[in-house]
């Protein structure tokens, strides 16, 4: 099967700590950290396997997700 | 974050029309959901130059200082008003107004229907949260039957007491001024989907000049609503689109 | 013209494109006039569903860039009281003509209705040709100052009838304006609000406010109009302002035929209050009338300007006719004689 890399980044700083983006994941890989920024929120953390579908990105009410995508690889 | 691998390349980002992602709303909060859906349209249909943000008070008010439109900032309940002055003067301008529930259907109910009656041309927008959010978490006349607020805490909203909800967007689809209602929602993925599509399709109702359009957008208030955020999804369709069903209510 | 047509074309030859009103006597007559005039100039006029409604369409219009107008009488002027207070925060230019029923909103016009350390410049003219002249001169110093402008017009005004000349203004000292909500094509973009600065994330609000009352004493210092007659030799000068005024100008000439040494003193801008002008009447007399249709209030202005220095005698009063209308029998000339020379009487050595 085709995957596509894929990875977003995280403005840890601005994030409010809400988790709405570690339930809306689909492959589940983000996870709240143990670490709080300087507002004193938990902020999300990145898994391996990211599939850059961007619904992090959609729900986010601090826009703290930036998305990245690549080239289909093909499987080996 | 480490900087991602340059084969790859980005997709999403804030949007262009959005000037700071320093906002004061709440963690998560829908209102700021709904403002990136309809910056990313305004974007997307060239609209930037010859917008004009009619945009009333709550707490969305924090955001004509973060985006790249004008904005004509009203007085609570007075945004139709002004953006009927403003779209008669300058039918050009793209005009919708911004509204939260307690601002449109409480202290402006005769500014929204009139209006809707007189086929203003411009979009009316509503962020229904059914709550006076920015004042800490009243009753407004969208709060459901149940809903315990501020000012119906012991008891939730009664209807003997408190009386009944409006159901703003069902009466203006019976105004014979209007074009288009619709309703949509920000608490998941697919109810942001449907909710771009409907103020694009609101918006294109405003371009081809046919009337007053209005789109209903039903928003999370995890402060107000006394929950988690990560409990707001669940809340809006155990509590919400029971009252506010998803839809598109009327179409030129 | 009739009073109230020529309000409402003096606005039109002053480049007035929107007008908002709801029907209210004595103003109806003006929106009634905008709605068939302005469609032929290419502007709008609303007839709005209420006058909160109604100002607040002003508030788009002009938030555009468009010279807007509303007219009301009083009460429909204290619904719009929110709205008058924020247009001067967010330093709208406007024009709000209220149509008295008798003079008894001089507080309201002066001190400002709305919260707020706000004020409105206002204008009272005495006659239609006057009130044709101020009307365009209210869009200019509406525009000039960035702040809503009062006409003060009455019931009498706005049914007499009179040959009024709409006179062309020299406005080339006006600014563009640029700050004006019109889309932001070419530049950046911009609010035009009452909360704060219009800066895109700068408002500052709580330097708003401060900024915004700095505005008031250089608007103080420059808009004083008034005029004054037969004060050279007068022991006792008569204060009245709007179209009483010309009653009580009759009346001074006639106490003049009579022996009398008479003057009077006509404030044309109420605020600000021309007290400079009516302080040195009061250097010539001994007694100051204050002639006025309400149970008092321009003659506060007058006591405080003159500081105790010579007696403020009221000689007016609430006078209506009998459908509450504001042109009652205190306008009588004889009434007003009498009064004048009760006070000569008592004031003036035999």
């Amino acid at each position: 099967m085709a995957r596509q890399p894929a990875t977003v980044t995280v403005d840890v700083e601005t994030c409010k700590g809400c988790v709405l983006c570690v339930e809306v994941c689909p492959p589940r890989v983000l996870v709240m950290s143990e670490d709080t920024n300087r507002m004193g929120y938990r902020y999300p953390l990145l898994l391996d396997g990211c599939t850059g579908c961007e619904l992090c990105y959609k729900i986010c009410p601090d826009f703290c997700f930036e998305v990245y995508r690549g080239a289909r690889e093909t499987a080996a | 974050m480490s900087t991602p691998p340059e084969t790859l390349h980005k997709v999403s980002a804030k949007p262009d029309l959005l000037l700071s992602t320093q906002h004061s709303l709440c963690p998560g909060c829908g209102e700021p959901l709904a403002m990136r859906s309809i910056l990313e349209l305004i974007t997307e249909l060239g609209l930037r130059d010859r917008t004009i943000c009619v945009c009333g008070i709550g707490c969305y008010t924090a955001f004509p200082g973060i985006i790249d439109v004008d904005v004509l900032q009203a007085l609570h309940g007075r945004a139709p008003s002004v953006a009927t002055g403003a779209k008669r003067v300058l039918p050009d301008n793209f005009v919708f107004t911004l509204q939260g529930d307690g601002d449109m259907v409480s202290e402006g109910l005769q500014e929204i229907i009139h209006s809707a009656a007189r086929g203003e041309k411009f979009t009316a927008v509503l962020l229904n949260n059914g709550v006076f959010g920015e004042t800490g978490g009243h009753m407004t006349t969208t709060t459901v039957l149940g809903q315990k607020t501020k000012t119906t805490m012991e008891t939730g909203r009664l209807a003997e007491r408190h009386g009944y909800p409006i159901k703003i967007a069902d009466l203006l689809a019976q105004v014979d001024g209007t074009a288009y209602v619709a309703r949509g929602a920000m608490h998941t993925p697919a109810a942001i989907k449907w909710t771009k599509r409907i103020l694009r399709e609101a918006f294109e109702v405003q371009l081809a000049g046919k009337g007053f359009s209005f789109v209903e957008i039903l928003t999370m208030c995890p402060t107000d609503w006394f929950v988690e955020p990560s409990e707001t999804p669940d809340w809006v369709e155990t509590n919400f689109t029971g009252t506010y069903p998803l839809g598109i209510l009327k179409t030129p | 013209m009739e009073g109230s047509h020529a309000i409402a074309e003096a606005a039109i030859q002053a480049g007035c494109r929107f007008y908002a009103g709801y029907p209210i006597t004595p103003s109806t007559e003006i929106l009634e006039y905008m709605s068939h005039r302005l469609p032929q100039v290419g502007g709008v006029c609303m007839n709005a569903e209420s006058e909160i409604e109604a100002i607040n369409m002003v508030w788009g219009a002009a938030g555009c860039g468009v010279r807007a107008m509303i007219a009301s009488t009083g009460q429909g002027i204290s619904l719009m009281q929110e709205s008058l207070a924020e247009l001067a925060n967010a330093q709208l230019p406007c024009v709000v003509v209220n149509m008295m029923r008798g003079q008894g909103d001089y507080f309201q016009a002066t001190r400002g209705g709305g919260h707020g350390d706000y004020r409105h410049i206002v204008l009272a003219p005495s006659t239609v040709q006057e009130a044709v002249e101020l009307v365009m001169l209210a869009f200019y110093l509406a525009d000039k100052w960035r702040n809503p402008v009062d006409v003060l017009g009455d019931f009498l005004l706005g049914h007499t009838s009179e040959a009024v000349d709409f006179p062309s203004r020299d406005e080339t000292d006006l600014p563009p304006k640029t700050w004006a909500a019109t889309g932001a094509r070419g530049r950046a973009s911009h609010n035009v609000t009452p909360l704060g600065s219009p800066e895109k994330l700068n408002l500052d609000p709580g330097s708003h406010y401060a900024h915004i009352a700095a505005k008031l004493p250089r608007i103080a210092a420059a808009e004083k109009r008034c005029e004054t007659g037969l004060l050279d030799d007068a022991e006792v000068a008569v204060v009245a302002f709007g179209s009483p005024a010309r009653f009580v100008k009759y009346a001074v000439h006639v106490c003049r035929e009579q022996g009398m040494k008479v003057g009077w003193v006509r404030p044309i801008s109420l605020w600000p209050f021309p007290s400079e002008a009516v302080a040195e009447a009061a250097g010539c007399v001994r007694a100051l009338a204050v002639f006025e249709q309400n149970a008092g209030q321009m003659i506060d202005d007058v006591r405080l300007a003159v500081l105790g220095t010579v007696p403020v005698v009221p000689i007016g009063g609430i006078s209506h006719d009998h459908s509450g209308f504001g042109v009652g029998p205190a306008l009588e000339p004889a009434s007003i004689i009498a009064r004048i020379t009760e006070v000569y009487g008592d004031r003036v050595a035999a």
